[in-house]
């Protein structure tokens, strides 16, 4: 018989997560000595994994099961996904080692297998859930296991508009001499205002940031000039003093970060140093860089300066701090929320609009959620949505996005352009 | 004695000529066998020749050293650039052929061709062997021709009707008759066979046309011509005219409806979609106020002319109310009426990608036949079958043209692995990697091809060898030299002054550098052939694109090397829906990359082949 191998398949602990796989007949069996079941196939299932031997409980863990031919090796094949420290991965290995006919592959070992049954060419060629195997991060896993359909509803509606979008172009180009087909120059600036407004539809997808927000949380930066009430305001949310507070200004020089669940969202607050011209100290600017640094990598910025713009105002919820000092009730324009960090008032305001960001930067529960190579077809896809004033060009690229979303879900050919084309147009002679 | 042949090809049509004149050039002793001698060449419909998509496919004809290219600059009357406005990928050289020129052409290069003979009769039945292979024909003479492989080119002749309005008539053009016992013989072989149905115009007597209102529509400038070989522009040119359907027209169309075969239920076979009938456009799209109709002169000695755009079966008295409806119609008198016809197809995926039946070996089909409309897919059809029956018959490997090279490989991947619907015709949308498959480059993409093969002439490999060089040493030279941008500033061309220095091909590349521009420069330009010099420069405007598509034609060909036995029991594999079963056994791929071409074959689908396929194996 052959035999059954594993090996770690991530980076090396420690990491958020490390992947086990075992590959070969005896991987089914493997999974039940260490969980007590064979879960379903193809679907992520939490368990406790003991030892075989001691009983011994090992970790709680993420296994997936793929009966062979159906799976990345074309052999049986079974997934944990494990807490990544060092000590579970090793406990681990060493429990699965312990199993008869086990033994740790050789480099390369899973590829080597996934060639000689066939899979090799598969790069390409593998349906959605083979698409799991790409997966590192077990919130995201669960996620997508619960979109997969919605993904591909999403994509779906994407290749019907660039299939009616190619049917327009090849109409122009393949029956231009005859009067049925439109006007060219008016429908060519159409064509590129529909293929500019269905790549800001994908951007909108890519820019969902997914995995990484439910994970590490939505960063939210308090920004603004030094005594603005930036530390003040993070200890009211917190509802904790989390950061010290001071008349003097320049209180805070580093950035301080306090994760917070709100209504089940995830957040990373950051107070930084307030922002001012600098007065040459060297702790105070390497502070004011921390905080720009913040604002680079920031989901949302908290605004407390009326007087100046955010350094990135799509990003930026404006602030009118103070609004219980004399004067200060209401905001000079109706942008900026007022809050006052003493007496709590226009918090609910504030907390509403910072939910209603996070609900653009969060995959809502059961929504899609791209892994990687989604993300890149996606992506590709993006890129190739270029307008021209050449329509042998724009062809080219509406065909080069209808084959990187063909890599999503499957091939959607010429004869679907044809046939987009003849159901809209009353061409030939 | 005198009864054998190599090659014995049916049809005298475009894919028949093209077949037995390939299987000629490349030595073999071909008998061309049609129901008359004189109808050998004939066009049957509009005697137009190319167009979007069909241009090129002339043109690769061409660069076979084909027939078609030839004969139509000898006949034309009329050349017009399709889409000149746009970039060289799509543009499509069309021509109107005066009828008479263009059948003498094609008998004077038939004549002309050695080893070719053309045996009046009528086909009957092939003659098999007990492995059902081919070993010839037998004529309605009674005469016997024994041959190593057979081309079927029989057009729309096999268990062909012809419909106007009521009236309905056995055969496969207006005056000629049917071929029903090589119809009735494919039947009974259990190929697979399906009926079509196409229609054609009624034809219009030009001296009752009132041309003074009419738009006029002039032959093209310039001197372009189908062939680089051909005579030139030898006939004199003639203008066509443009009118349009109105309100009354539709009307009339309307009320005559009930006495269609179309919407009668008497016709029904599939029609094309996009050359649909005047019935058709009139119900699908009633919204439309107007449709074009092209009035096109067929001869130069010859009142016919073909009013392109109203293809139909109406009765003739409805026929005449419509087309006097229209402007300058006034008065035309009706020649012959339009007519649609309804035939036999075969199913082209029980063919391989050699257009080889794989049923009966030595069997070939090409053509109308094989469920395709158009003279230009019909001679491209002739001449891959001709050359692959003449590689069957000397033992060696067929001719196989993937998508990437040509739209003859296009046609024919489209026609063995998704098999048609409706009559297929040619369109540039089909062929994706079209911005390199151009109607200029044929030569340069196909001849070097033709020559492996042995089917060119030595008057077009003398052409073809000492283009080659001439275009390595403009090429070299284009990349060598390089000038500044302060160099075309000074010339007067609009690029901006940054100082930067590239070589004149990457300077091709500049929306405001073309051939001109760079002629002010350099004179590397200088005596060279203008068709050169404009295929070159296409090439390096759109050098990006062609590079990232030949990125993807190098996956393409690695998939294409997994073979997948012919024989493969899909039903024994688990996963593949009955829809794709079916597919995949009519078309049989050859590779596992034509299996994923197949519409509704998924990815996983393919994966499932792969393992089942490997498993066997191991
Ligand atoms: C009514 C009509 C309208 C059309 N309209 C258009 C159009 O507008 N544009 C366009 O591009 N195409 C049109 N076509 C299609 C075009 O004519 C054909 O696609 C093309 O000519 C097919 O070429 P072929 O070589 O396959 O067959 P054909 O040109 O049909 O030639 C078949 C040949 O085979 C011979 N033959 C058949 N059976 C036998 C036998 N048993 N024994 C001996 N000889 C036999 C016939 O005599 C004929 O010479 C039309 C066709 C018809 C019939
Ligand atoms: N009245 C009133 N005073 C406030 C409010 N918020 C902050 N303050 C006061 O303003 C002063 C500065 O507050 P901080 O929160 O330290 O200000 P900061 O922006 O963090 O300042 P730096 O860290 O120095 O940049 C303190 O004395 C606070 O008590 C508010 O909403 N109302
Ligand atoms: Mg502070």
């Amino acid at each position: 018989m052959t035999d059954t191998i594993f090996a770690l398949s991530s980076g090396q602990p420690p990491a958020a997560v490390a992947i086990i796989r075992i590959s070969g007949p005896r991987a089914g069996a493997a999974l039940e000595m260490l969980s007590g079941r064979l879960p379903v196939p193809r679907r992520a299932t939490l368990t406790r994994l003991l030892d075989p031997v001691t009983g011994e409980g090992l970790d709680r863990a993420l296994m997936l099961w793929f009966p062979g031919p159906a799976s990345a090796t074309g052999e049986d094949l079974a997934e944990l996904h494990l807490h990544g420290g060092r000590a579970v991965v090793a406990r681990v290995m060493l429990s699965l080692s312990a199993i008869e006919s086990l033994v740790l592959a050789e480099p390369g070992a899973f590829t080597r297998r996934a060639f000689e049954h066939g899979r090799m060419d598969l790069a390409e060629a593998e349906g959605l859930s083979d698409l799991l195997f790409a997966e590192t991060e077990w919130q995201r896993r669960s996620a997508l296991v619960m979109a997969e359909g919605g993904l591909s509803a999403r994509v779906k509606g994407w290749q019907d508009r660039l299939l009616g979008l190619s049917a327009e172009v090849e109409a122009m180009l393949d029956f231009a001499d005859e009067g049925d087909v439109e006007d060219q120059g008016e429908s060519v600036a159409s064509l590129n205002a529909r293929i500019a407004i269905l790549a800001a539809d994908i951007r909108v997808m890519l820019d969902r940031p997914s995995g990484e927000r439910l994970r590490d949380g939505i960063r939210v930066v308090l920004a603004g000039p030094p005594n603005a009430g930036k530390s003040t305001l993070l200890n009211a949310l917190a509802g904790r003093e989390a950061a010290i507070v001071s008349p003097r200004p320049g209180t805070t020089r580093d950035t301080i970060e306090v994760p917070l669940g709100i209504a089940g969202r995830p957040f990373l607050f950051i107070d930084t140093a307030g922002l001012h011209e600098g007065t040459g100290d060297e702790i105070e600017a390497i502070g004011m860089d921390r905080a720009h640094a913040a604002i680079g990598a920031a989901d949302v910025i908290l605004w407390l300066d009326e007087t100046s713009e955010s350094p990135a105002p799509e990003r930026t919820i404006a602030l009118y701090p103070r609004g219980d000092a004399e004067g200060r009730s209401m905001s000079p324009n109706g942008d900026m929320i007022v809050v006052s960090a003493a007496s709590g008032a226009g918090l609910d305001a504030l907390v509403a609009a910072i939910l209603e960001r996070a609900d653009h930067l969060l995959p809502r529960t059961g929504e899609i959620a791209l892994n990687r190579r989604q993300r890149e077809c996606l992506a590709s896809s993006h890129a190739a949505l270029q307008t021209d004033d050449d329509l042998l060009i724009v062809a080219e690229n509406l065909r080069v996005a209808r084959a990187d979303l063909d890599r999503l879900t499957g091939r959607a050919g010429t004869e679907d352009m044809l046939d987009a084309l003849f159901g809209k147009f009353c061409i030939g002679k | 004695m005198t009864d054998r042949f190599d090659i014995i090809v049916v049809g005298g049509g475009h894919a028949g000529c093209e077949a037995a004149a390939a299987a000629a050039r490349m030595g073999a002793r071909v008998a061309l066998v049609s129901f008359a001698r004189d109808s050998i060449g004939a066009m049957s419909c509009n005697p137009a020749i190319g167009g979007l998509g069909k241009g090129h496919l002339v043109r690769e004809v061409d660069a076979f050293d084909g027939l078609i290219a030839r004969a139509a600059d000898h006949a034309a009357i009329h050349y017009r650039m399709l889409n000149a406005s746009k970039g060289a990928a799509v543009q499509g050289p069309r021509i109107q052929a005066d009828r008479k020129r263009y059948k003498d052409a094609i008998h004077t290069l038939l004549d002309d061709q050695a080893g070719l003979h053309i045996v009046e009769d009528e086909a009957r039945a092939l003659t098999l062997d007990h492995s059902d292979s081919v070993t010839g024909l037998a004529l309605g003479s009674g005469r016997i021709l024994s041959g190593k492989a057979v081309v079927l080119a029989t057009g729309t002749f096999l268990n062909a009707r012809m419909f106007c309005g009521a009236d309905i008539a056995v055969g496969g053009r207006v005056g000629e008759r049917a071929a029903q016992s090589l119809g009735d013989q494919l039947r009974a072989r259990h190929l697979p066979i399906g009926r079509l149905k196409t229609g054609t115009p009624p034809r219009l007597d030009g001296r009752t046309i009132d041309w003074g209102v009419l738009e006029e529509q002039p032959s093209d400038g310039g001197d372009w011509t189908m062939s680089p070989l051909g005579p030139g522009r030898a006939a004199p040119q003639l203008f066509c005219a443009i009118t349009r359907t109105n309100a009354r027209t539709h009307e009339i169309i309307r009320a005559g409806l009930d006495r269609s075969p179309l919407y009668t239920g008497a016709i029904g076979a599939q029609g094309p979609r996009y050359c649909p009938s005047i019935e058709d456009k009139v119900v699908r799209f009633g919204d439309r106020d107007g449709h074009q109709i092209f009035l096109e002169p067929e001869g130069l000695d010859d009142p016919l002319v073909y009013p392109n755009g109203v293809s139909t079966s109406l009765p003739a008295d409805i026929q005449t109310a419509l087309i006097r409806s229209m402007a300058g119609l006034e008065r035309a008198e009706i020649v012959q009426p339009g007519y649609a016809v309804e035939y036999d197809h075969i199913d082209p995926r029980a063919l391989d990608a050699s257009l080889a039946v794989r049923a009966i070996p030595g069997l070939y089909c090409a053509g109308q036949i094989n469920g395709t409309t158009g003279y230009e897919e019909a001679a491209a059809q002739g001449l891959i079958a001709g050359i692959n029956a003449t590689a069957f018959a000397g033992g060696r490997a067929p001719l196989i043209l993937d998508r990437a090279s040509s739209y003859m490989g296009v046609m024919i991947d489209d026609l063995v692995l998704q098999g048609i619907t409706e009559p297929y015709r040619m369109l540039t949308a089909r062929a994706e990697y079209r911005l390199r498959l151009r109607a200029d480059n044929a030569s340069t993409r196909l001849t070097s091809i033709a020559q492996a093969v042995g089917c060119l002439g030595s008057a077009r490999a003398d052409w073809f060898n000492s283009r080659i060089r001439v275009r390595e040493a403009l090429l070299t030279k284009l990349e060598k030299e390089s000038v500044s941008s302060e160099r075309f500033a000074e010339a007067g061309v609009d690029v901006s002054r940054d100082g930067s220095r590239r070589s004149l091909f990457e300077w091709l590349r500049f929306p405001n550098v073309d051939a001109a521009a760079i002629s002010r420069v350099s004179d590397v330009f200088d005596n060279v052939d203008p068709a050169l010099i404009a295929e070159i420069a296409e090439d390096a405007h759109y050098a990006p694109y062609l590079a990232r598509q030949e990125a993807e034609i190098r996956g393409l060909r690695a998939n294409e090397s997994v073979p997948i036995d012919p024989a493969l029991d899909y039903r024994a594999i688990a996963g593949l829906s009955n829809e794709m079963t079916e597919r995949l056994e009519r078309a049989r791929p050859e590779t596992l990359a034509a299996a994923g071409r197949i519409r509704g074959i998924t990815p996983a689908a393919l994966s499932a082949i792969l393992v089942h396929a490997k498993r066997r194996a191991a």
